[in-house]
């Protein structure tokens, strides 16, 4: 089989000791069982997130993408660029569309950048994509299922997609209210997915979790009560600002509330490398604060 | 005065002064009124004002209700209201311009903490090219002083100590500068990206 390989943007919060450093080390564990070799863009930076929309004008926020997509294609030229982590994946496919739609901003991104020594040479070509893409449409369901060493039977799992992993741009195929590929993904690694989970896509509150708590933990409440109520044990996520989100403010939420919260919230590429025989560290099960003991269990097999 | 330089050249055209100075500006008079955006925004009853009646509002010209408005920081980044649109008006992005155009001319709400977190969020990122979670939070939590930033650090003491105890915190994140190596090339390219906009934008 071939090695699949792709530039990668792996994203602040994929640093060690940042919010989802476990999210990473699953992330490498899955790629070395499916051979997919990722290149790590060479000093790459933030993509702005969409919370530096107040500060950052548009141009300044083009040239922080543009930055990471010139370094990009001097380190792997032609290669696709996959990031794991929703914002960074729109930051960087919504400026690069930009800049191949807006001549003005083109020019002015290329002025810009030529103070920091980087010539930026457009390429439309250029493919900008999340994980989740390289999985369903590169490698296939087949594919994954064919790696699937430790079925998870018996799990119930709650496939959370929520926004960006979802919108503006979406998984080819999937509809943006129903989104179906972590389901099909979760029954690929012989899980039962809650087909009726009907908070799939519910914002989380993003970055106003920080801001504004009070409204945001309202949409996390949704989120987790939905999962409760059609059985979930574990709930999983694209996202790592999903999975920071739902999993943290459970404490906070019951003491508001007087709920009773206590859910797993793991990511797609933890189930998949438990499932593909990893043990528990290769998982990064250790950095799930609310402990997914079923897939301790598996994983300890 | 940035402000009053607008005030004086679009009068009260509010409308030719949104298509001209505000991020996808050119679309508010694609909206039809629908309200589909407003149904679908999950922090819709915290908006005073939901994005189509803001959209209702430029044309009517009520510059100070829209740019003084809460309602555009309310805006989770969620791009619902642009995928339902049924005209397709880039919703989100709308709202971003709308609220940053207002932040640049000092009329947003000063003590909006969505605005205050965005703009430390962007010293943040500006300086050392990526994001370091500790000095972030801690930013935030004491932007209103140190009695009160205590107080908020303590009550988000458990999330804290959740995240440092499973390793995904870095407890020495205030004292270590981290980001990218090559700082110096990025800050100058914001610097002249900054310098481009304002000239094109006037302020």
């Amino acid at each position: 089989m071939a090695t699949r390989e792709y530039s990668f943007y792996p994203g602040c919060s994929s640093e060690k000791k940042t919010s989802a450093s476990n999210y990473m080390v699953s992330v490498e564990s899955m790629c070395k069982t499916l051979d997919v070799k990722l290149n790590e863009i060479p000093d790459w930076n933030c993509c702005g997130a969409s919370i530096g929309y107040a500060e950052g004008g548009e141009l300044p926020r083009t040239v922080m993408n543009a930055r990471n997509l010139a370094l990009a294609e001097e380190d792997s030229p032609g290669q696709d660029i996959v990031a794991t982590c929703a914002a960074c994946w729109l930051g960087t496919r919504e400026s690069h569309e930009r800049l191949g739609k807006d001549e003005t901003l083109l020019n002015d991104t290329i002025e810009s950048l030529k103070e920091a020594g980087i010539n930026y040479e457009h390429k439309p070509e250029k493919n900008i994509r999340h994980m989740a893409e390289v999985l369903i449409e590169d490698i296939g369901y087949d594919e994954i299922g064919s790696h699937v060493s430790k079925p998870l039977e018996g799990v119930k799992i709650a496939g959370y997609v929520g926004c960006q992993t979802n919108r503006p741009f979406g998984i080819h195929g999937e509809s943006y209210e129903n989104p179906k590929y972590l389901d099909k993904l979760v029954e690929t690694l012989g899980a039962d997915p809650v087909e009726d989970y009907d908070q799939k896509v519910t914002c989380c509150g993003g970055a106003l979790a920080f801001s504004e708590p009070e409204k945001s933990q309202n949409q996390i409440k949704k989120i987790l009560e939905s999962a409760y109520d059609f059985g979930a044990e574990m709930i999983v996520t694209p996202c790592p600002v999903c999975q920071m989100n739902v999993e943290v403010y459970q404490d906070q939420i019951n003491k508001a509330h007087g709920t009773k919260f206590h859910i797993p919230v793991t990511y797609y590429s933890q189930l998949m490398t438990v499932a593909f025989g990893g043990n528990a560290k290769e998982a990064g099960l250790n950095g799930n604060i609310i402990k997914a003991k079923k897939l301790e269990e598996i994983a300890a097999k | 005065m940035s402000n009053t330089a607008m005030v004086k050249k679009y009068r009260n055209d509010f409308l030719r002064e949104v298509e001209e100075k505000v991020e996808e500006g050119d679309w508010v008079r694609m909206c039809m009124q629908c309200g589909v955006c407003a149904g679908s925004c999950p922090l819709g009853d915290a908006w005073e004002h939901p994005p189509q009646e803001i959209f209702m509002m430029i044309r009517a010209g009520k510059r100070e209700e829209v740019l003084g408005s809460d309602s555009m920081w309310m805006c989770t980044s969620c791009y619902n209201c642009i995928v339902r649109c049924p005209r397709e008006l880039p919703i989100t992005h709308i709202m971003h311009g709308l609220a940053n155009y207002a932040h640049r001319l000092g009329l947003a709400p000063k003590a909006n903490p969505t605005r205050r977190f965005a703009k430390i969020f962007w010293d943040n990122i500006a300086t050392s090219g990526r994001v370091n979670e500790l000095k972030l939070s801690l930013g935030l939590y004491f932007m209103d002083g140190f009695g009160n930033g205590i107080k908020k650090a303590l009550a988000m003491k458990d999330v804290g100590l959740g995240l440092l105890k499973t390793g995904r915190l870095d407890p020495m994140g205030l004292f270590k500068a981290g980001g990218i190596k090559d700082k110096s090339g990025l800050q100058k390219a914001l610097k002249k990206a900054r310098e481009i906009e304002d000239t094109r934008k006037g302020y």
